[in-house]
């Protein structure tokens, strides 16, 4: 507040301000009573789970805890290009020690041979004669180390255990990218034959935008029809675009599998009319063809609804306006109406879109090996092979993709744009 | 110059959506060049869709619509280059008040240079200029208004028509809307054709009036006669008011004729009624009876007041008379003014002229 304002007072004396924060904090109270179980809510079912899952996909601590001396003698490691002084070695050797007396030590060596190949045999030497009681504490571990594998004297081998120190790491992010660290900690690819994650990423975004364009294409239409149509028609077109909205996911992707399969109705269909021969009936499903096919279908009617909505609310008065004024009636759509639809546009297609990106039933069901997405991958991880560090981290960057994606749509169109309804 | 009076022809149009009801019924109208004639009527008496097959978003369903000797019943709306003024101003929302002005322009290929100096035009004959980059949502409701005439105008269409363009403004803006509207037409000669159901509307803008009733042209004359010589009971009851008998003919001759009420007798102008013995409707305008008449007049009774309403002008004052209590009567608010008191008796008289004897209602 300037200084030169004067302050206004009640009748009573109080400030006018005092005054108002006072007669409003009763109904401040009462809405945030209101809302406070959404907000517990979400805090319960959204933020903490995410966070939950940001923790999980970066967390390294296994590691750390198992070798808290050797970590701590490791900061005192300067020259890297030579093997680490002998306290590094006796730290290590008795975290070992403590290990191997828990039955621990085995999780470790699997950890370390993912960081670098060769660690599980080592280790493995190190721990037999820990048992045997080989190792004389008195002497100079680091030459009794050195002695049980030539890959003890290798730095890097050390390095890799130096590596593993943070508690934290973003190599789930990188496997999801199709990248690792590197022996000297590099960032590099992997060969070129084993980036599979990079072509899901692709394929994904490639099949929500080609998705998001056909139910824009097919859409737009129908929404028009709807905004336009008499009562009685539009209301039975609504049902129309609704019903399948109303069934069951599973029932609807399964009926395209009817449809599309070889002995499909659809193939018997080109086979009857004679486009396609009886042996040579070609695959719609289980490749892209089926998860296009299926997903906008099923996306469908989030396009319509947004789009139906805008449509709604432009008076047929402006089109007739641009025809009076001289427009033809291309002109007059292109010039008015559909300018106006932009809304509707933008919330359809980031609807779509984002649906699509995460899509996984249908693709699942439908889409084969050249079908599938992200999600699927994201799934198998969660259900097969249960890195769920890895499902996380992957999981968080398809949200953060779609954060991405709101974000350029907020610059490009505004956000304020959006219109649902 | 000579003006083509036939210059907008209406030739036997018929109009029906559902193929059982007609919504215009053999309409026959002539607009003459230049001219601002106004459709006059309750809703849903046609006058809207005879404006909307004027335009081209209706196709008559029987007849032809003829524009300056042209049957233009298949030519699209885009081709005839008729500007419009819709009811709700059908602003574009997503353009500036240049771009909606632009637009008619633009879409004719018209250079930009001469674009941008019709705009001005049109925009100072609004008087609305410095709007230019406004957005239709930034100004208010008068000023939309004015830029839908702009707009409608800019191109120079042959004929303009204006389908209610005043019916969402407050009454002291749309009174200043009318004169406005008024004197563009006079300063820039297009035709106007005007759709309203507010009857001061039509009498102030119009040099000729259409009164729409059931899909019929009722009555076409210029306000004045309208008003004072309506030629049917429905014209009489819309335009201004109204005091009505319902009688029967005893006693007819040229200019008089002489109808029995219930219980009494008055002279009335016969109009649309020709032998003894027909039902007929007396109108006779409120204004026109006096009170305490002092010079002879052919028609005087007694009446007793039931009600005296202040107008700021005028005074209404509603008397039983014949028969009848909605007997209205309008006193102006001069300084010699009558006391006038409820229950009170006056006599009232009016001459036999004024009282039109007309189709029964």
């Amino acid at each position: 507040m300037s200084s030169e304002t004067k302050q206004i007072l009640t009748t009573d004396g109080i400030p006018l301000e005092v005054s108002l924060k006072k007669a409003e904090k009763k109904n401040k109270i009462k809405a945030f009573l209101l809302v406070a179980p959404l907000l517990l809510f979400l805090v319960i079912t959204y933020i903490f789970p995410i966070g939950d899952m940001f923790m999980r996909s970066v967390d390294d601590k296994m590691i750390t805890n198992m070798l808290p001396k050797t970590f701590k003698a490791m900061e005192k490691w300067e020259n890297l290009e030579e093997l680490p002084p002998e306290e590094v070695y006796r730290s290590f050797y008795e975290d070992y020690k403590l290990l191997a007396e828990n039955q621990q030590h085995g999780k470790l060596g699997q950890r370390l041979n993912k960081e670098k190949n060769g660690f599980n045999t080592i280790t493995k030497k190190l721990f037999r004669q820990i048992k045997r009681k080989k190792i004389d504490e008195s002497v100079s571990i680091k030459e009794q180390i050195n002695k049980l594998h030539k890959r003890w004297r290798n730095v890097e081998y050390w390095l890799a255990i130096k590596r593993t120190a943070p508690p934290y790491t973003v190599a789930k992010y990188l496997k999801g990218m199709d990248m690792y660290f590197d022996s000297d900690g590099s960032i590099t690819q992997v060969e070129e034959d084993r980036r599979i994650h990079r072509i899901l990423w692709l394929r994904t975004l490639e099949i929500a935008f080609f998705v998001t364009l056909f139910s824009f294409f097919m859409g737009y239409p129908i929404a028009h029809l709807l905004a336009t149509l008499p009562m009685k028609y539009s209301n039975l077109l609504m049902i129309c675009v609704l019903l399948p909205f109303w069934t069951s996911l599973l029932v609807r992707t399964a009926s395209w599998m009817i449809l599309l399969q070889q002995q499909g109705l659809v193939n018997d269909f080109f086979v009857m009319i004679g486009l396609v021969g009886d042996d040579n009936r070609p695959e719609m499903m289980y490749n892209k063809v089926g998860t296009y096919v299926a997903m906008t279908q099923i996306l469908l009617p989030f396009m319509v609804l947004p789009l139906y909505s805008v449509m709604k609310t432009i008076s047929p008065s402006l089109m007739r306006a641009g025809k009076s004024l001289g427009g033809t009636p291309f002109v007059a759509f292109w010039k008015v109406y559909f300018p106006l639809t932009i809304p509707g546009i933008g919330a359809g297609c980031l609807l779509v879109f984002i649906l699509a990106i995460g899509y996984y039933i249908t693709p699942a069901l439908v889409g084969g090996a050249s079908g599938t997405l992200i999600s699927n991958q994201i799934a198998f991880h969660m259900k097969t092979t249960l890195d769920w560090s890895f499902a996380s981290a992957m999981g968080l960057m398809l949200l953060t993709g779609v954060l991405v994606i709101y974000w350029i749509y907020n610059k490009l169109v505004g956000v304020d744009n959006i219109k649902l309804g | 110059m000579s003006k083509n009076p036939e210059f907008v022809k209406f030739d036997k149009v018929d109009k029906s959506y559902d193929g059982k009801v007609l919504v215009v019924k053999d309409l026959q109208l002539d607009i003459a060049e230049g001219e601002f004639i106004t459709m006059l009527g309750p809703s849903g008496s046609g006058k809207t869709t005879c404006l909307m097959m004027l335009a081209g978003f209706e196709t008559p369903t029987h007849g032809e619509i003829l524009l300056d000797g042209n049957i233009i019943s298949n030519i699209p709306p885009h081709k005839r280059g008729i500007g419009m003024v819709f009811q709700n101003y059908a602003l574009f929302p997503h353009m500036t008040v240049y771009e909606n002005l632009a637009f008619p322009l633009r879409v004719r290929k018209v250079e930009k240079d001469e674009i941008d100096k019709k705009v001005d035009k049109a925009l100072s004959m609004v008087s609305l200029n410095g709007f230019e980059t406004r957005m239709p949502a930034q100004l208010s409701g008068g000023q939309q208004q004015r830029v839908a005439v702009a707009r409608a105008l800019v191109f120079d269409p042959a004929v303009v028509l204006m389908d209610e363009p005043l019916g969402a403004l407050d009454k002291n803006l749309r009174e200043s809307m009318q004169y406005e509207i008024k004197h563009i037409h006079e300063s820039i000669g297009v035709t106007v054709v005007y759709v309203t159901h507010d009857q001061s509307e039509a009498l102030t803008m119009s040099n000729r009036i259409a009164v729409f009733n059931d899909g019929k042209v009722q009555q076409l004359s210029n306000p004045a006669e309208l008003y004072e010589k309506p030629v049917n009971s429905f014209v009489a009851e819309f335009i201004g008011e109204n005091n009505t008998f319902n009688g029967e003919i005893v006693d007819i001759d040229k200019d008089k004729c002489k109808v029995k009420l219930a219980n009494s007798e008055i002279l009335a102008n016969p109009i649309s009624v020709k032998s003894k013995g027909e039902k007929t409707t007396v109108s006779l305008r409120p204004e026109r009876a006096l009170i305490n008449p002092t010079d002879k007049m052919d028609n005087m009774f007694t009446g007793k007041i039931e009600e005296v309403i202040y107008h700021g002008d005028h005074t209404r004052v509603r008397l039983n008379l014949l028969g009848s209590s909605e007997f209205i009567l309008k006193v102006p608010n001069s300084t010699s003014n009558l006391e006038l008191n409820v229950s009170q008796d006056i006599n009232i008289g009016w001459n036999s002229v004024d009282a039109r004897a007309l189709d029964p209602k």
